[in-house]
């Protein structure tokens, strides 16, 4: 008898852990940039007064992209700016974003912004947000949504661009050769993960480089490595990676140089992103071409902001340029990299 | 209904009846047929080579993956004994890596021995005075474990955030990378690391008093009490392994990409190992263990996640495969279920003889 009680207990127990992790995770965090004053964009500011707030939604802190585009936006969403910046981290759930748009929303903050975690289910909430009457700006990530009044502009890369872009230099380089490719994709279901995906594919399409296998790495570096261990036991003439991350790619190389290979060497990699330790691995030689991936999104978003506000047209998408780096581009840009 | 079985020769089946009633029977089971079902894929599955002096292959490399997953689940399962439950060993993870490489990365000589040893030193220092944390929580407090240890879970993360700067930390310190990649006569260093716990954990358990007072305070607590076990000590004792532990496996875990990732370390392997130790056969109702039992869990579960590269599982049906396996073994472990699958087979069994008479 007792013990089926005790049972009861650990099951209500455990519903009321779910709960309360799923609650627990969005407090709100104090934009920690704040105190250094390094202000990247948005010059022509006036100064004081008027501040414009702005409530902004993080995915996470997931990678060093992630971190590096917090920066960015902390840094420059700045009072000397003009902006007052209320700042909070979804910790990558759909629930904890709806969570803190909706005390944007009661806050009545003049614009929000947010890097949406998935891409569907987020017309209530922005429709609330519409009635509400305060503009909304999507970074990085795009929504799908069929009605795209619910948001002024969306400012971000082009995934299925920099899928394309990876693409198009592996053909140029390796195409003839009979390469044999694996792909360690992003998190299953995330734009970033989809879109680079087909954009390679269309972009290797006719050429002679074969993708075997295509698994999903989510992103970090120990998944990487695990997956990539995998590919090389179970194929033996792995010739090239493609990774949708630096992180991945990283945790590529771990995997190849333990399997008593040489990475850039025997077996080519190809990433997404340019973070600082990509782009080392790059100059190292480790890596052979990224594609950057830009997180300094905060000027354009300030930029955006501001023209919103003053009730200037915006145009719906903004794309933020991608550059490409091979190994000597890597060793030139890595002195004055920031993130 | 048929409550007299049909007449078989015992002594033949009365060998494999009693292996096939073992409770480790059906885990290694599955952990065979998963190996075989790798095999098909790859044959060259189970063979290992020399490489560079060391071995190398994908047994060796489900050996070291299953490292970390060990050294958590071993303390897991002591916790789980005396009917507890930690949930703060992924947080532990995090914080250990995190404490460890940023100590590593900001000190002068990242390459030299000594630091190494200090930042290890430091980090397993700071997760035994966690797991001291919960267990205090726990056994003098009397916080329920499941609500005591949800504090350090949900704020470890943060914690280790904060030590890392939000940034995912990378060093390059070739000591260090001995432990999580590194080989020691030809066996990765972490899985005699983790093996090394595993046989000093059961010589404490098995060979000295300490697991029996560990089942009896998991049986009943105040039963225990009276008759003059310090049921208190056991349990303050449990959990600061488990968070001991968990520092060790979080060292592994970073040395293995180099990286503190405060964000995605251990995330989930409080669950991993909770199942792991379900699966070898541990109740979570506390009392019995076995440690071979988690043994035999923790390399269904590592061999599960490299089966789905293998075999080629689609990233989007991954999850499913895996809760399919788990359910699969959970079921056949259960002896209700036997029972009645048995029951079946045995009316079975009989009705064509029914029909003969």
């Amino acid at each position: 008898m007792a013990r089926k009680m005790w049972m009861r207990g650990t099951v209500a127990a455990v519903s009321a852990v779910a709960m309360l992790t799923l609650a627990a995770c969005s407090s709100e965090q104090a934009p920690s940039g704040s105190g250094e004053e390094t202000a990247a964009g948005g010059d022509e500011m006036s100064e004081g007064d008027d501040l414009i707030t702005i409530g902004f939604s993080q995915v996470g802190a997931e990678s060093g992209w992630r971190a590096a585009n917090t920066q960015s936006i902390q840094d420059t969403l700045t009072e000397e700016n003009g902006f007052s910046l209320s700042f909070s981290d979804a910790q990558q759930k759909q629930e904890n974003q709806i969570q803190a748009i909706r005390s944007y929303i009661s806050q009545g903050v003049d614009v929000i912004a947010f890097s949406p975690v998935v891409e569907t289910g987020w017309d209530p909430v922005l429709q609330e947000a519409q009635s509400a009457g305060i503009p909304v700006i999507l970074t990085d990530r795009a929504v799908d949504s069929e009605d795209d009044s619910l948001y002024e502009s969306f400012i971000g890369s082009d995934f299925v661009l920099e899928g394309e872009m990876a693409g198009e230099w592996a053909v140029e380089q390796y195409d003839g050769e009979g390469y044999t490719m694996v792909e360690l994709q992003g998190t299953t279901g995330s734009a970033p993960a989809i879109d680079r995906k087909e954009g390679f594919a269309a972009a290797i399409e006719g050429s002679d480089i074969e993708v075997v296998d295509s698994q999903t790495g989510n992103f970090t570096r120990t998944e990487g490595k695990q997956v990539m261990e995998g590919f090389l036991q179970k194929y033996d003439d792995i010739d090239l990676v493609f990774a949708h991350n630096d992180d991945m790619g990283l945790g590529a190389i771990e995997a190849i140089e333990a399997a008593g290979m040489v990475p850039g060497e025997d077996i080519k990699i190809i990433t997404i992103d340019a973070v600082k330790d990509g782009m080392q691995a790059l100059a190292d030689g480790k890596i052979n071409y990224i594609v950057e991936c830009n997180p300094l999104l905060g000027p354009d978003l300030a930029e955006i902001a501001q023209k919103v506000i003053a009730g200037e047209p915006v145009e719906k998408r903004i794309v933020v340029e991608d550059l490409a780096f091979d190994q000597e581009a890597a060793i030139e840009a890595l002195p004055d990299r920031q993130y | 209904m048929p409550t007299t079985t049909p007449a078989r020769p015992r002594a033949a089946e009365g060998g494999l009846r009693r292996i096939a009633h073992h409770t480790l029977f059906w885990p290694v089971v599955a952990l065979i047929a998963l190996l075989a079902a790798n095999t098909v894929y790859r044959p060259s599955f189970l063979s290992v080579t020399v490489l560079n002096g060391h071995l190398f292959g994908a047994p060796i490399d489900i050996l070291r993956n299953s490292a970390p997953l060990m050294l958590v689940a071993l303390g897991m399962t002591l916790v789980i004994a005396t009917r507890g439950i930690d949930l703060s060993v992924g947080a532990v993870v995090a914080i250990s890596g995190a404490l460890s490489l940023s100590f590593i990365a900001t000190s002068p000589n990242p390459g030299s021995l000594s630091t190494v040893l200090l930042a290890i030193a430091i980090a397993l220092g700071v997760s035994l005075v966690l797991g001291v944390w919960n267990g205090f929580l726990v056994s003098v407090v009397g916080i329920q474990p499941i609500i005591a240890t949800l504090i350090l879970m949900t704020a470890g993360r943060g914690i280790a955030m904060l030590i890392t700067e939000g940034q995912i930390t990378t060093v390059t310190s070739p000591p260090f990378k001995t432990l999580g990649a590194g080989f020691w006569l030809g066996l990765p260093v972490a899985t005699l690391v983790a093996g090394g716990v595993f046989l000093l954990v059961a010589f404490l358990t098995r060979r000295t008093a300490l697991g029996m007072l560990v089942e009896s305070v998991g049986i009943n607590p105040s039963a225990s009490r009276l008759a003059g076990v310090k049921a208190r000590t056991i349990v303050w004792t449990v959990f600061a392994l488990s968070g001991l532990f968990s520092g060790l496996a979080g060292l592994i875990l970073a040395s293995n990409v180099m990286a503190a990732d405060a964000n995605n370390a251990g995330l989930f392997i409080e669950l991993d190992a909770i199942l792991a130790v379900v699966i070898g056969g541990t109740s979570l109702q506390g009392g019995k263990f076995s440690l071979s039992g988690t043994f035999v869990g923790v390399l269904i579960i590592t061999t599960l996640t490299l089966t789905v590269t293998i075999v080629g599982i689609s990233p989007l049906v991954t999850p499913l495969f895996k809760a399919l396996v788990v359910i699969a073994v959970t079921l056949l472990q259960s002896p209700r279920i036997r029972e009645s699958f048995a029951a079946r087979a045995r009316q079975r069994a009989a009705r064509p003889e029914e029909v003969s008479a």
